[in-house]
């Protein structure tokens, strides 16, 4: 599903450049339950950012799906976001004047399906989270693990290939944190992938393999106990 | 093209956001508004100029002599040059096609007394078609005709003020006053908007006024008005030529203004037309200056409530939009809100100047001031690209952040 080679990826920072990634080599088949550990600044934002193609990469091979991702347009890239990926955010991202319903079908609104398809679908999705009687809420009337959920949701409902979800409790507290990873769970069961980014080890030990990145290269790669139980 | 859920997005976006919707389209509503009341301001100075012509006809144009200021072909300088009937038939002859009304005019001042009432008033000889070079206006009864004149008449038009003068309230026409000793019938009350001097004057027929003062074919003045299928330079050129022909015809030197000279109203058009012509290009350089100012306005706000979303643009990014998607949305919401408030801004400006009517016209010469459709037109058109520009430059901008910068704005 996702397929890494040789990955590097440096930001300009004045005159000097900082080198993020240094050779990232990782391969994600479908189905799996990947988080990525590390603490800040070890690149695993850089390295989301790259899988989401929110931003580019300056070597190396990236397939998504086997296509090799390469001098995307941001209409090309808008296009196979829409089409493969789902977003969770850890500030949720949830546009602050459309309601859970709206915010939800939002990605369906660019994918081009009629409003009212878009609308039962996004309410299925709703009701999937369990937020189905507050579709017609504001994101400032919900509490954070109800805004998480409705991301989650709306990451969801374009049927993506992989959701990738950054920080995703990273501003909630222990309960939340526990619901929102159940739900993740739910999803990765029902054959999703799921690729999550956490410096959290109780997070990461909730999902089946945990890739650990430090200075920008992979210092470890390993299944998890939550995978050798299944 | 028509996208509902695209205007539904707007309209959302519109809706939640009304502050900055209502600043915007504030901004624009006033530039139009000052645009539009400069514009109609000066379109009713304009009439008012052209009202300020309204006593002689706008194809007016008058042969007048008096002495040679230069000697010419061995005759002195100081000769009295005389006009008489037959220069009038030349000139009428002469330039036939050029010319629409024709009038000769012998200017006289008599003592007019009605039973008890006498004053001194300025008498003009002239032509029927002197009504139409003076505009005069017929209030009550008839202008002189040709039959007047051939019978040498001894009838009279009066103006206005002497009617008032002489006779009061009582009626006047069929009445018989007395011109310097003789019995004139009146026949005809005039009023004339070159204002009140013009209203205390009387018009005689011509005929009746070389037989009766003098016996002779002298007249003062010949007024006429030219072809008004002319342009304003050909009749300018008519009015040259007259004057070249008939200095020479009469033995004056050419350049001899103070013999014969021609006084041309379309000269004086031009200028007016000249006058005017700066004064629009001033009025359209201060009124783009405030379109401007209201564009340049109007972006300023596009570029801040542009950063102020580019989070949302980051989201909608990340959730597939394409950048084209999210430029439109921004020129269209903008160019709606410019079009909504330039259309009140318009209306509200010609209503005001609606309201203004004719009741600045006395202390400001501003006479019936409005804007005409086509100005109405190309400001709409300035503004709809006005709109279409404040959003698309920083729309397009802000569409081209990479969604991960955008997502980290605040």
């Amino acid at each position: 599903m996702i397929k890494i080679e040789g990955l590097h990826k440096s930001y300009p920072i004045g005159k000097d450049s900082l080198h993020v990634l240094k050779g990232i080599d990782l391969h994600i088949k479908e189905g799996e339950f990947v988080s990525i550990m590390g603490s800040s600044g070890s690149g695993k934002s850089t390295l989301l950012n790259i899988v989401g193609l929110l931003d580019g990469h300056d070597e190396g091979n990236y397939f998504l799906n086997g296509q090799l991702i390469k001098d995307l347009n941001e209409k090309k890239a808008a296009i196979l976001r829409n089409k493969f990926l789902g977003f969770v955010f850890q500030s949720f991202n949830l546009i602050s004047y459309k309601t859970a319903l709206e915010n939800v079908a939002l990605p369906l609104y660019y994918k081009g399906m009629a409003r009212k398809e878009r609308l039962k679908v996004a309410l299925d999705y709703l009701e999937k989270v369990g937020l189905k009687d507050w579709a017609n809420h504001l994101p400032n009337e919900l509490s954070g693990g109800q805004k998480q959920r409705v991301a989650i949701a709306r990451a969801l409902v374009t049927k993506p290939k992989v959701v990738l979800a950054d920080e995703p409790t990273g501003a909630l507290d222990s309960t939340t944190t526990d619901s929102v990873m159940d739900l993740l769970k739910d999803i990765n069961n029902e054959g999703m992938t799921v690729f999550v980014i956490t410096h959290e080890e109780e997070v990461a030990e909730q999902t089946k393999r945990i890739v650990r990145l430090k200075d920008g290269v992979i210092i470890s790669d390993e299944f998890t106990n939550a995978a050798k139980a299944i | 093209m028509f996208d509902l859920d695209r205007w539904r997005e707007i309209f959302q976006s519109i809706n939640k956001n009304r502050l900055r919707s209502v600043m915007s389209g504030f901004t624009v509503a006033f530039a139009i508004l000052l645009f539009t009341l400069l514009f109609g301001i000066v379109s009713g100075l304009s009439n008012s100029f052209k009202g300020a012509f309204a006593d002689d006809a706008q194809n007016a144009m008058f042969v007048r002599v008096w002495k040679t200021s230069k000697p010419y072909k061995g005759l002195q300088t100081g000769r009295k040059i005389q006009l008489k009937n037959k220069d009038y038939e030349y000139i009428a002859e002469e330039y036939s096609e050029k010319i629409q009304y024709k009038s000769s005019r012998i200017y006289k001042n008599f003592f007019i007394k009605y039973k008890n009432e006498a004053n001194s008033y300025s008498v003009m000889a002239v032509n029927p078609d002197h009504q139409f070079l003076e505009k005069t206006i017929i209030d009550d009864g008839r202008y002189l005709n040709e039959r007047d004149l051939n019978e040498k008449s001894k009838v009279i038009v009066i103006g206005r003020l002497i009617k008032e003068d002489l006779f009061g309230e009582r009626p006047a026409i069929g009445k018989r006053v007395n011109v310097s000793g003789s019995s004139f019938l009146v026949i005809g009350i005039f009023s004339d908007d070159g204002g009140d001097n013009e209203e205390r004057k009387a018009f005689i027929p011509l005929t009746t006024a070389q037989s009766m003062y003098g016996n002779n074919d002298y007249i003062s003045q010949v007024a006429l008005g030219y072809n008004p299928d002319l342009s304003l330079d050909k009749a300018i050129a008519f009015g040259n030529q007259m004057e070249r022909d008939l200095r020479n015809k009469m033995n004056i030197h050419p350049d001899d203004q103070s013999a014969l000279s021609v006084r041309n109203m379309a000269e004086a058009n031009k200028g007016i037309g000249q006058f005017m012509g700066i004064l629009y290009a001033i009025v359209i350089l201060i009124g783009s200056g405030t379109l401007i100012a209201g564009i340049i306005g109007i972006s300023n706000i596009m570029i801040f409530v542009i950063k102020e979303r580019t989070k949302e643009f980051g989201i909608r990014k990340a959730l597939g939009a394409k950048p084209s998607s999210i430029v439109g949305m921004v020129v269209q919401e903008s160019v709606l809100i410019t079009t909504i408030a330039g259309y009140l801004g318009l209306s509200l400006g010609t209503y005001i100047l609606s309201l203004i009517g004719n009741s600045l016209e006395e202390d400001y010469f501003i006479k019936d001031p409005s804007v005409s459709p086509e100005i109405v037109f190309g400001a709409t058109l300035v503004l709809i690209s006005a709109g279409l520009i404040a959003g698309y430059i920083p729309a397009k901008r802000a569409a081209n952040i990479k969604p991960i910068e955008a997502l980290r704005a605040d």
